[in-house]
């Protein structure tokens, strides 16, 4: 009897299992389930045993047969709102502008030993050009292009290459950081404060260049104004991000600026009263009022040049760094079609000039990180960083200091105006 | 057939059958539990299917391509060793010690520790730069299991000693590796400001299949190491202690029942810091073989929770040492072929529905399912 039962019990659930399998392999013929999947659905039957490309939200993804397959690695999923996403619509601004190119993405990849396989299996599967949109995909990317010599590989944002089929490539935020930092702080001066708060993620050359940036566009607006730096040690994490915000404000900080991924600087200001944040990658992630701008990511643009290039045979591998005149970074409400947002078209009108004026000349190609990092530049020691009519190189941009190569001055200090501490490194 | 009948003659009255659980009195017999396993995993990738179809994809594509790029090429099958190699060697830590009913939470502490032990010898430096690859290998080794059973030691020592809860030890634990790591990537072997070691020289590296290319051209590209050996000869070395050695019946005995050990006199404070110190070892020994035969440096992203799958693998493989190679093949296929799908919430949450398929089905090992006639009663 208690065998008997136990088999009736099992026998039921196979035959569920096999009444519910059963209407699988013709699934095509079904109605999709939403609106949104239906013209994406419509021919995928004879696709069936070549994977299906994409459906709906879900994708595989795979090769195309006769086009150029581009792929794409991202550290976050594709709609976190902020550094993945940008490369999310760069992804489909690439795939609608570019004919004969056919994307995939595979996100939420980890830097680091996970990371390597993915590169390697999407070179098996042939993808001809593959993307790797996270600091620490740069040795596995390496070592996979080894492997694959035929394949291009583009590192978002390392300091690797070899030369022939592995570069990296990054770009000029530190202009639109130095236009943010103008507008916090004549949004403070206006407003009669003085504190102005940054959440940076990692003591990389990077965050000192983004926020020297900052803090030297703050310094242009508003002199008497400074900079408190907090350390959060991500790149994305929504509720540590949201906490390092708090605590900016709650120390008194009137515009808070974040260096991650997420909106939390401006959401925690939109839980206060008469406090601003700026949030940073996508331009999409600066949606509520208290937000005053947001410097973020067009990719768009620039991975279709690239991919041109290497369809054409004629990119070189190295190490590219883009100006803002390629239209590769912006400015939320300072673009073409964009609306300044409330607390920005309020400001004095001659700092707003200042801003339009800088940003027409930065893509006009008039205006560069190197008139950012112009002499003079005194850190928060009182020592001058780089002297009267002196300019910094990329060399000095890119690095903190002179075992990376060509560079005098490096990276590794804080601008005058900043009361944080210059961490150990 | 039979259930149409039934349901047919039911019509009209009230269903005459009723399902009662009831405990089992004797044991259960031996073929149910690993039918139950399989049985759970069917159920979960049904559920799977389900939220896939729901999602928009055609389940049955889905499934195959996963199996297809887990399984299907001989580069794909090294992708998945690769990932069950770490799986191995922590699903042993938690078997042995869950064996006892030590519930060691802390493999992915233990395994960030066995990392910077591992690393040490590189970056301290231990060893000199240019010593012999064998030299550096078991040093490094050696040293990856000594951190992690001092991991494994220490909440090991405090449960014998004061009955500190390990669970609510082992776990703490982990938060101080992971940051105890931290300080090192960031503060002392820092690579040019960057949170991450410089990497290590090559006669560090544990040797990959890929190393014998230009002997054997099948092997180029073939990421498999030396951890697989390591990890299969742990797996081996615990199957015999647990089956055949009078310690293997120590252990098992203090799990099944300890009083009945004390009673015979079981040394049993003195078996959970062995015990714990073995399980760190062995989540340590996982952690130096990543970082020597994958990451080639110590970085803060060694571990995408390679200790929590661990639990998860020692349960499903029922704390066989033998059953959790199979089981981390299983998890390393999943891992891998999971990426394929994107977004990737959906292969997370199948392997989420795995875990909670197996843990019920346990229920069924306790309790007997009988099918009771209305009319009987």
């Amino acid at each position: 009897m208690k065998k008997k039962s136990l088999w009736l019990a099992i026998s039921l659930m196979l035959i569920a299992a096999f009444v519910f399998t059963a209407c699988q392999p013709a699934p095509a013929t079904e109605a999709p389930k939403e609106g949104e999947t239906v013209s994406e659905e419509a021919a995928p039957a004879e696709e069936e045993q070549a994977a299906p490309a994409e459906e709906g939200g879900l994708q595989i993804p795979e090769i195309e047969d006769g086009k150029f397959n581009v792929a794409f690695v991202m550290l976050s999923t594709h709609d976190d709102g902020g550094w993945s996403q940008a490369q999310y619509d760069g992804m489909n601004y690439l795939q609608e502008n570019v004919d004969g190119v056919h994307t995939a993405y595979v996100e939420s990849v980890a830097e680091g030993a996970d990371s390597e396989q993915v590169f390697r299996a999407l070179s098996r599967k042939g993808f001809d050009l593959i993307f790797g949109g996270s600091f620490g995909y740069m040795d596995s990317m390496e070592v996979v292009a080894e492997e694959f010599p035929d394949i291009g590989y583009i590192h978002i944002s390392g300091y690797k290459s070899n030369t022939t089929n592995f570069g990296n490539m990054f770009g000029e935020m530190e202009v639109m950081k130095y236009m943010a930092g103008m507008i916090a702080g004549s949004r403070a001066k206006a407003d009669g404060e003085t504190i102005i708060g940054g959440m940076a993620t990692f003591p990389i050359p990077e965050e000192f260049r983004l926020f020297n940036a900052y803090a030297l566009g703050i310094q242009k607006t508003c002199p008497e104004c400074t900079l408190d730096i907090r350390w959060i040690n991500t790149w994305h994490d929504p509720i540590i991000e949201r906490e390092a915000a708090d605590s900016l404000f709650d120390a008194g900080a009137h515009v808070v600026m974040t260096g991650a991924d997420t909106p939390a600087s401006a959401l925690a200001a939109a839980d206060r009263e008469g406090v601003y944040g700026i949030t940073y990658d996508w331009s999409g992630s600066c949606t509520v009022p208290e937000c005053l701008t947001a410097p973020y990511w067009n990719w768009g643009p620039v991975f279709t040049e690239i991919t041109e290039e290497v369809m054409a045979g004629t990119y070189e591998y190295g190490w590219q760094y883009f100006d803002a005149s390629t239209g590769g970074v912006g400015l939320y409400g300072f673009m073409e079609g964009q609306e300044m947002q409330p607390g920005v078209a309020s400001l004095p009108e001659e700092d707003l000039q200042l801003v339009k004026d800088t940003m027409a000349a930065a893509l006009a190609g008039e205006f560069n990180r190197f008139d950012v990092f112009a002499g003079p530049i005194i850190d928060n020691q009182g020592n001058v960083v780089v002297p009267e009519g002196e300019r910094m190189t990329q060399g000095d941009i890119d690095q903190f200091a002179p075992p990376l190569g060509e560079a005098t001055y490096g990276m590794y200090w804080w601008n005058q105006n900043i009361t944080a501490e210059l961490p150990d490194l | 057939m039979s259930k149409v009948e039934v349901k047919e003659s039911a019509r009209g009255l009230a269903f005459p059958y009723r399902i009662k659980f009831e405990d089992r009195v004797e044991n259960p017999p031996r073929w149910l539990s690993p039918l139950l396993s399989i049985v759970a995993v069917v159920i979960a990738l049904l559920l799977g299917a389900l939220v896939i179809k729901i999602a928009g994809g055609q389940p049955w594509a889905v499934y195959n391509h996963i199996a297809k790029y887990s399984f299907g090429s001989l580069g794909v099958i090294s992708d998945t060793m690769v990932k069950a190699t770490p799986l191995i060697l922590v699903g042993l830590a938690c078997s042995i010690a869950f064996r006892m009913k030590l519930w060691n939470i802390g493999a992915e502490g233990q395994f960030f520790l066995g990392a910077f032990g591992a690393s040490m010898v590189v970056l301290l430096p231990v060893l000199p730069e240019d010593a012999p690859k064998w030299l550096f290998i078991s040093t490094m080794a050696v040293f990856g299991m000594l951190f992690g059973a001092l991991w494994g030691f220490i909440p090991g020592l405090l449960k014998a000693r004061y009955n500190v809860n390990e669970i609510i030890s082992t776990l703490m634990m982990n938060y101080i590796a992971i940051e105890w790591n931290n300080y090192f990537i960031y503060a002392v072997w820092t690579d040019k400001g960057f949170q991450m070691s410089r990497m290590f020289q090559r006669n560090a590296w544990l040797p990959r299949l890929s190393d014998f290319a230009k002997r054997w051209k099948v092997f180029s590209g073939l990421t498999t190491h030396m951890g697989l050996l390591f990890a299969i000869g742990a797996a081996i070395i615990l199957w015999f202690i647990l089956a055949k050695t009078q310690w293997g019946y120590e252990i098992r005995l203090i799990g099944d029942n300890p009083r009945a050990a004390e009673y015979a006199g079981v040394k049993i404070g003195r078996n959970i810091v062995l015990v714990m110190m073995v399980s760190g070892a062995l989540a340590g020994l996982a952690g130096m073989s990543e970082i020597s035969g994958v990451v080639h440096r110590l970085q803060g992203a060694i571990s995408p929770g390679y200790g929590y799958t661990g639990i998860i693998i020692a349960w499903l493989a029922k704390l066989n040492p033998l059953a959790v190679i199979l089981a981390s093949i299983l998890f390393g296929a999943l891992i891998l072929a999971g990426r394929e799908v994107q977004p990737s919430g959906i292969p997370t949450l199948i392997q989420g529905v795995i875990m909670v398929s197996l843990i019920a089905s346990d229920f069924f090992l306790r309790k007997r399912v009988r099918v009771i006639r209305r009319v009987e009663e």
